[in-house]
């Protein structure tokens, strides 16, 4: 049967091209591999190789011809028992068929994308499961909050392990895995090299492979060298697979400003982990948060970035004493409610948010605050019914103005909620500076309860 | 999982006999052992009927590389295309010493091959090359993001290196449940230069990982020729850093890269820590389609093809054992069909519905 053999596209932009030599004549015999011609775009010159063998049959487009469109036939080539002389130029059309390069519409229908593609709703997200009347209530650290929930997702499922580095013998840099190597031993609680791209690799592979990996950070400064896995290898993976190949790994460890540690290891990630599609990212403040979101994302299906903050993991909260206390993602909390402005915050913020709210009500205004917990998928129907009732919202964010969670939030009521602002929404943010070493310095940079005040006076119109 | 305790000091830093023999100390004796084992015999002794089936699959992956180009060129398949022509023997001779019920791969880019040579249909390979709801990641991946978790093969990554780290948690997974299997990860002479390949072989060998490190080294990582990118061009001496032992292979030979195999696996299986193994291997087409391929002349690449092809070689091998040269050319006649129908199933499929842009973003609802 004969070949036709149409002007190939060179690059995935390629519309047309110079026949620039042929290097064969009609009659040739060819194989697969030899070069038939060479053939020029504005980029480059390539050579097009014979895929097939056979006998050059008829050359249809002569060398040197410019604007020769891809997918025009150049030549014939007979099959094996052919005879050349059989052979019958297509007729001659200026309309070229299967034009590639053109929208890749060889044998397709023209998309219908943007008629019927839609968006599917977000689910009604649940509450947070009561806590029975009469249950006993601990005091515990965030830090221990944050153990406890390993530990007893490590006795539930096999499948769950810890790693980083100092995770086991050191019983954690910051002590949040204290304990775990003396009860579940070194096979599941493993101490790694300093080498954050290396075993991010190696936890996000192992989820691949069916295991729960936790892996801690020792801050999340340091997972910057390993951001390629959590985004290329981790999030990107069930999409990329249609569906075949999960990730259940846990990235966690400290994350935002800690005390006069400087620019590098003081930056708050949240913004970035959640600006990516098929990651989650929690970020909780008190003990009870940590406990119970850490528990849900060692149980999710999905990678999760759990951002903690160092300087929060020694602060103590009433945490319920029981079994399996386990939080809904993506689900804020309300922390105060109030009625004259809603101050929305996640992490260490959320500690300022409550003490500019005490000192707002001293002074005759009822903020209401709420803990983000989840930033990704972000819960906007909390944050827009508060929006309805108070009319006003600041965020408070430990971290840049640019880009931020804020910037997000902000977003968000304007889109759905600017029917109901009675004032711009106003985000009190960390400087928008590296952060600096000097203890005056550090705290001019860093958001503080007065500035968060001062934003809540603002848009209700006290001064 | 500590490795034995290394020998006493002195030994170590032996030197050979400066007549190009290799050192003498025991810990360079166990990193060249699996070497000079593959050197007493290189070859592997298939039978008849193993030998044609190499050759098979060899020449499968050969014409599906060769519509794929076509289809490229004709536009069908889009963005990046990294063929795997001139690479068969590596895939295929790796591939075929595995326990498929217990072991794992993982590769780069350039998976096309890897994927059939586990037998996975050429239909839904081609199907998602060129975008379509049927091609095994629902068109949602494309060439270089393929997966299929049943032949436990885990992908088919864009990112040059990754897939080495993302292999040794794959090794993690074999060794955490303990399963007996190992993972064969797949990188190329490119990626043999990305600092985290050395931060998983020092994990690797540190946990006694089960893991084979290839080196599918083509000669040239996209326009960069091994000799412009490396300082050691050898590179299964590259574990040596980490005391994992190397191995040299010819990877243009199914049989030598089958027989290296067997002796990794089997070094592997008994609990001795990862293999570097190094296959020496060459790629007839560009580093993608829209290579021009100015760095080599064509004559490297046509004394390639003419003097070490490896469907060539086996084709020889073939008739060596007195097979007759019509049921080769029968069988490749069936391999073009089988292709020419993966073709018209990839290009006549459905494309994705519009609706499949939001699945499978998230495995739960939150």
């Amino acid at each position: 049967m004969a070949i036709e053999l149409k002007m190939p596209a060179l690059s995935p932009t390629m519309e047309e091209g110079t026949l620039a030599k042929w290097l064969v004549k009609e009659g040739d015999t060819v194989s697969a591999g030899d070069v038939l011609a060479e053939i020029e775009t504005d980029k480059a010159t390539m050579e097009f190789e014979s895929i097939d063998e056979g006998t050059v049959g008829k050359i249809l487009v002569e060398e040197g011809t410019e604007e020769v469109k891809v997918g025009t036939v150049i030549a014939i080539l007979a099959g094996e028992d052919e005879d050349v002389s059989d052979i019958e130029a297509p007729a001659k059309s200026d309309e070229v068929q299967d034009v590639a390069g053109e929208g890749k519409d060889v044998g397709r229908e023209p998309s219908e994308a943007g008629i019927t593609k839609e968006k599917p709703a977000a689910k009604e997200r649940p509450d947070d499961p009561a806590i029975p009347e009469g249950t006993n209530m601990v005091k515990l650290t965030v830090r221990e909050a944050l153990r406890d929930a390993m530990a007893e997702e490590m006795r539930l499922d096999e499948r769950v392990f810890v790693m980083g580095e100092e995770v086991a013998e050191y019983q954690g840099a910051y002590k949040v895995t204290q304990g775990l190597l003396d009860e579940f031993g070194p096979k599941r609680v493993i101490d790694t090299p300093i080498t954050e791209y290396g075993f991010a690799g190696i936890g996000t592979g192992a989820a691949m492979g069916g295991l729960r990996p936790v892996v801690e950070f020792m801050t999340f400064n340091f997972a910057m060298q390993a951001i390629d896995h959590i985004i290329n290898s981790a999030a990107k993976t069930n999409y990329m697979s249609g569906g075949q190949m999960r990730c259940p790994v846990v990235f966690r460890g400290p994350n935002g400003a800690a005390s006069r540690v400087g620019a590098q290891h003081s930056q708050n990630y949240g913004p970035w982990y959640a600006s990516v599609p098929g990651l989650i990212v929690i970020a909780p403040y008190d003990a009870q948060d940590a406990k119970g979101l850490l528990k849900a994302a060692i149980r999710s299906d999905d990678p999760v970035v759990f951002l903690e903050n160092e300087l929060v993991y020694g602060q103590s909260f009433e945490v319920a004493q029981l079994d399996d206390h386990v939080l809904p993602i993506g689900k804020a909390r309300i922390m105060r409610e109030g009625s004259d402005v809603t101050i929305v915050s996640y992490s260490i913020a959320v500690g300022v948010a409550l003490e500019a709210a005490e000192e707002l009500a001293e002074q005759g205004i009822d903020a209401e605050v709420i803990d983000l917990r989840t930033l990704r998928p972000l819960d906007t129907e909390t944050i827009l019914k508060s929006l309805a009732k108070t009319n006003r919202v600041v965020i408070a964010e430990e971290g840049w103005p640019t880009c931020s969670i804020a910037s997000e939030v902000i977003s968000v009521c304007m889109e759905q909620g600017f029917d109901y602002l009675d004032a711009p929404v106003l985000r009190v943010c960390n400087e928008d500076v590296p952060l600096p070493y000097a203890a005056n310095l550090e705290k001019l940079a860093l958001i503080d309860k007065d500035r968060v005040v001062a934003a809540c006076r603002k848009v209700t119109y006290a001064d | 999982m500590a490795k034995a305790s290394s020998t006493e000091s002195g030994n170590s830093k032996q030197t050979g006999a400066g007549d190009g023999s290799p050192p003498k100390g025991e810990e360079d004796f166990a990193l060249r052992s699996l070497q000079e084992t593959l050197e007493k015999d290189r070859r592997f002794k298939a039978s008849e009927e193993q030998l044609m089936h190499f050759y098979e699959q060899m020449l499968l992956i050969r014409r599906f590389e060769e519509k794929a180009g076509q289809l490229y060129g004709l536009g069908l398949i889009g963005g990046f295309c990294h063929l795997y022509i001139g690479q068969e023997a590596v895939a295929i001779g790796l591939q075929s010493a595995l326990d498929n019920d217990r072991d794992s791969v993982i590769t780069g880019y350039r998976d096309h091959g890897h994927m059939l040579a586990y037998g996975i249909d050429p239909n839904i390979i081609m199907a998602e090359l060129t975008g379509r709801a049927a091609g095994i990641s629902k068109g949602k991946g494309g060439s270089m993001h393929m997966f299929s978790t049943e032949h436990k093969f885990y992908g088919g990554h864009g990112i040059v290196g990754a897939q080495v780290a993302l292999g040794g948690g794959l090794a993690l997974a074999h060794q955490y449940n303990d399963d007996g299997g190992l993972c064969l990860a797949y990188f190329g002479d490119g990626a043999a230069n990305q600092g985290q390949v050395y931060e998983t072989m020092n994990m690797a060998a540190l946990w006694n990982l089960p893991i084979v490190f290839v080196v599918e080294n083509n000669q040239y990582a996209m326009g960069t020729s091994v000799k412009r990118s490396s300082a050691e061009t050898e590179f299964y001496r590259r574990g040596t850093a980490f005391r994992i032992p190397g191995m040299d292979v010819n990877g243009m030979d199914v049989l030598e890269v089958r027989q290296a195999a067997e002796i990794a696996f089997k070094h592997v299986r008994e609990g001795n820590g990862p293999v570097l193994m190094e296959c020496n291997t060459y790629r007839y087409r560009g580093h993608s389609m829209s290579d021009p391929a100015k760095y080599r002349t064509r004559e490297e690449v046509q004394g390639q093809r003419e003097k070490n092809d490896p469907i060539e070689r086996a084709k020889k091998d073939l008739a060596d054992a007195g097979i007759e040269e019509d049921k080769l050319k029968e069988i490749d006649k069936e391999i073009r069909a089988r292709i020419a129908e993966a073709a018209d199933f990839a290009e006549s499929s459905p494309e994705p519905e519009p609706a499949e842009l939001y699945t499978d973003v998230l495995v739960e609802e939150y």
